[in-house]
């Protein structure tokens, strides 16, 4: 168990930065997220904390210890890796009692807890295959079995569940948020998939091109993204964004159709301000059809739009439509079926409506 | 029938290539046969020849003295030519000339590689002697090529500069191919650079080794042409191994049958080597199937 804590921490390879100076805070037990697109940087970052990368500069601790000198091995944490990384001659039993073998530990001892790792996995009918007789979901339970039983300070994980199908990934997902229930270690975990961020983290940390964007429970970061980049990439199907313009406590948009600025912001803008108004498609539906609309009048837009398209999901429906000439998804709640050429009333919810300065592309909700 | 008349070509090829010449050779390895006196060819004599071997001291010596040079050359064979491959994987800089540089001894014919060592370990003119004794570390010359143990080493040491560069270069391979993430895996299991080589590593590349040494066990007989130029198997039969006598027995004495009783048991020898490193090859990459 351990705090890991990140200062400055910069990471070039030659003249290209691939990690633009970083600083996070992960406290005991906790459980991280590290989401961002392709090539943001979650891996190496994630692999600076494992030692598996030099750190070009600032500091990593792990508990109180700098451990910026120190080999993985010293740093007492397991790592899942994307690919397993598992041993191939191995049997599954030696793959998940390596470590401690190396650590030097009575035969006795890694038996007990090879069987016990096994036991929470499900692996104990494995235990004396190969990882190639093993099928994908077996052999990311081996890799996660491999990482607990040495009881690590940390758990890392980089993206362990890419190569799943999606049901074994929803399965594995669940496992993994029961394992840190019941193993209770601090947990750093990377990933693209931003429904796996939303639903296994204690915090998020979205990352771009190296730098952190924005770190926050799930919900903070759902419900107050702090740009635009972020309220793009959190959430799906992701935030609708309409630029437009402040004119008289209204938000013009393109073709000069008027939304009301949503009153919790209204005196955050500034008349002629360029701002990105942001509506998340839940927030905007067909009148009678929507989740959670705000009773007060004054916390509701209503326009008249067409639809374009509908992909009937069930109790609810994406709906495809255009606003102000920039297509929009909208999401329609119940049975009702609806039809391409339709025209319908739609509601906005203008308290969860969010506007964004759109030179800096900042939340004005944090100015 | 078609499928028949479609490996006809291939069947025949071998017919004439592989199985007559074995079936004539083990002909006449039972026959008394004298290169000098054709017409005993047809003098079957069973298997006297083997008989007379088996009660021949000079044979088994030679027999043995094939088995520990194998096993010297092999293995230090196998022992440089995997520093070699880890050193040149280690460095990032001129990695492809020094690939390159390292196949020279390939590119060579072994005859003047018998050659050049003969004259580097030649006890009069040799450079090695003059090289010794111009450094002041001995004052006589070294009898490098006549001493028996002296020139047993000798000719290892060609045999050895000659080939390791087989398991060298097959080893890099193995460590081009290796995986990353079993290696990083092993470090943050614990391991540190010691203990990553042994348990990781090594077993990944044991069949590249595997492969090499059934290539090499399979092409040893090449060293007849090294131990022929540099002591054709003397003095005194002192570096005689079952190849310089065979040839001996068989063109110089002109004694067919014999030699070719004696070939097959080197075939032999040479087959339980590559079959035995066969197997161990197959074994090793069942479970290297699931590298990934
Ligand atoms: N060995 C390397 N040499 C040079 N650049 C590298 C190296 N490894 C990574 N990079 C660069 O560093 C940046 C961050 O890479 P990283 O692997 O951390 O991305 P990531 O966020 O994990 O992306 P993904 O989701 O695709 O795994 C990328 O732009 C990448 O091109
Ligand atoms: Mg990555």
């Amino acid at each position: 168990m351990a705090s890991i804590m990140l200062k400055d921490v910069v990471k070039s390879y030659g003249k290209v930065r691939a990690v633009h100076g970083i600083n996070l805070e992960i406290g005991h037990n906790e459980f991280v997220v590290l989401v961002g697109p392709s090539g943001c940087g979650k891996s190496t970052t994630l692999r600076m904390i494992a030692g598996l990368e030099d750190i070009s500069g600032g500091e990593v601790l792990i508990g109180d210890r700098i451990v910026n000198d120190l080999p993985p091995r010293k740093r007492n944490i397991s790592m899942v890796f994307q690919n397993y990384a598992l041993y191939p001659h191995m049997s599954v039993r030696d793959n998940l009692g390596f470590g401690l073998k190396i650590a030097g530990q009575k035969p006795k001892v890694i038996a007990e807890r090879v069987a016990e790792a096994a036991d929470i996995l499900g692996l104990s009918e494995l235990l004396d295959r190969t990882p190639a007789e093993l099928s994908g979901g077996q052999r990311q339970r081996v890799a996660m079995g491999r990482a607990i039983v040495r009881h690590p300070d940390a758990f890392l994980f980089d993206e362990p569940l890419s190569n799943l199908d999606a049901k074994l990934r929803g399965q594995m997902r669940a496992e993994i948020k029961k394992l840190h229930q019941t193993v209770r270690t601090t947990i750093v975990y990377v990933t693209h998939d931003q429904i796996e961020a939303m639903t296994l983290a204690d915090r998020i940390v979205v990352m771009r091109g190296g730098h952190i964007e924005q770190v926050g429970t799930p919900m903070q970061v759902f419900n107050h993204p702090v740009n635009t980049f972020v309220a793009g990439f959190i959430g799906s199907p992701p935030m609708n964004q309409l630029p437009g313009h402040i004119e008289a406590g209204q938000v013009v948009l393109a073709d000069q159709s008027r939304v009301p600025v949503p009153p919790r912001l209204a005196g955050k803008v500034r008349e002629g301000q360029k701002v990105i108004l942001g509506i998340r498609p839940d927030d905007i539906s067909p009148q009678g059809h929507g989740l959670g609309m705000p009773e007060d009048a004054a916390q509701v837009a209503t326009l008249d739009l067409r639809i374009a398209l509908a992909e009937p999901l069930g109790m609810e429906s994406l709906i495809y439509t255009t606003i102000a000439g920039q297509e929009v998804q909208a999401k329609l709640y119940g049975p009702r079926i609806v039809q391409p050429g339709e025209v319908l009333t739609f509601q906005v919810a203008l308290a969860r409506a969010h506007l964004f300065d759109a030179e800096t592309t900042r939340s004005l909700e944090v100015l | 029938m078609t499928p028949f008349l479609l490996l006809l070509p291939a069947i025949l090829t071998m017919l004439f290539v592989v199985a007559l010449p074995l079936i004539f050779s083990f002909y006449t390895s039972m026959t008394s046969y004298r290169l000098t006196r054709p017409e005993t060819i047809e003098d079957f004599i069973w298997f006297r020849n083997y008989i007379r071997l088996f009660e021949n001291p000079d044979f088994w010596r030679a027999f043995l003295r094939t088995i520990v040079f194998l096993a010297i050359a092999l293995n230090a064979e196998l022992l440089l030519g995997l520093g070699i491959a880890l050193l040149i994987n280690k460095i990032t800089w001129g990695q492809r000339t020094l690939r390159t540089i390292m196949m020279f001894p390939m590119m060579f014919s072994p005859i003047l590689v018998g050659f050049q060592f003969k004259f580097i370990f030649n006890d009069n003119i040799g450079i090695l002697n003059n090289a010794l004794q111009s450094l002041g570390l001995t004052t006589q010359a070294i009898p490098w090529l006549v001493d028996a143990k002296l020139a047993m080493f000798s000719i290892i040491f060609a045999e050895v500069w000659m080939s390791t560069s087989v398991f060298a270069i097959l080893l890099l391979a193995g460590l081009f191919a290796m995986p990353r993430d079993p290696i990083e895996a092993a470090k943050v299991d614990g391991c540190n650079s010691w203990q990553v080589f042994r348990h990781i590593t090594l077993p990944f590349l044991m069949p590249f080794v595997f492969i090499a040494m059934t290539i090499r066990s399979l092409d040893v007989a090449r060293a007849y042409d090294i131990v022929a130029i540099m002591t054709g198997g003397g003095p005194a039969g002192r570096t005689e191994l079952l190849w310089t006598m065979i040839a001996r027995v068989g063109y110089d004495n002109a004694r067919m049958g014999q030699a070719n009783a004696m070939a097959y048991l080197s075939t032999i020898l040479s087959i339980a080597f590559t079959y035995y490193f066969y197997t161990k090859l197959v074994a090793a990459r069942r479970y290297m199937g699931g590298a990934e």
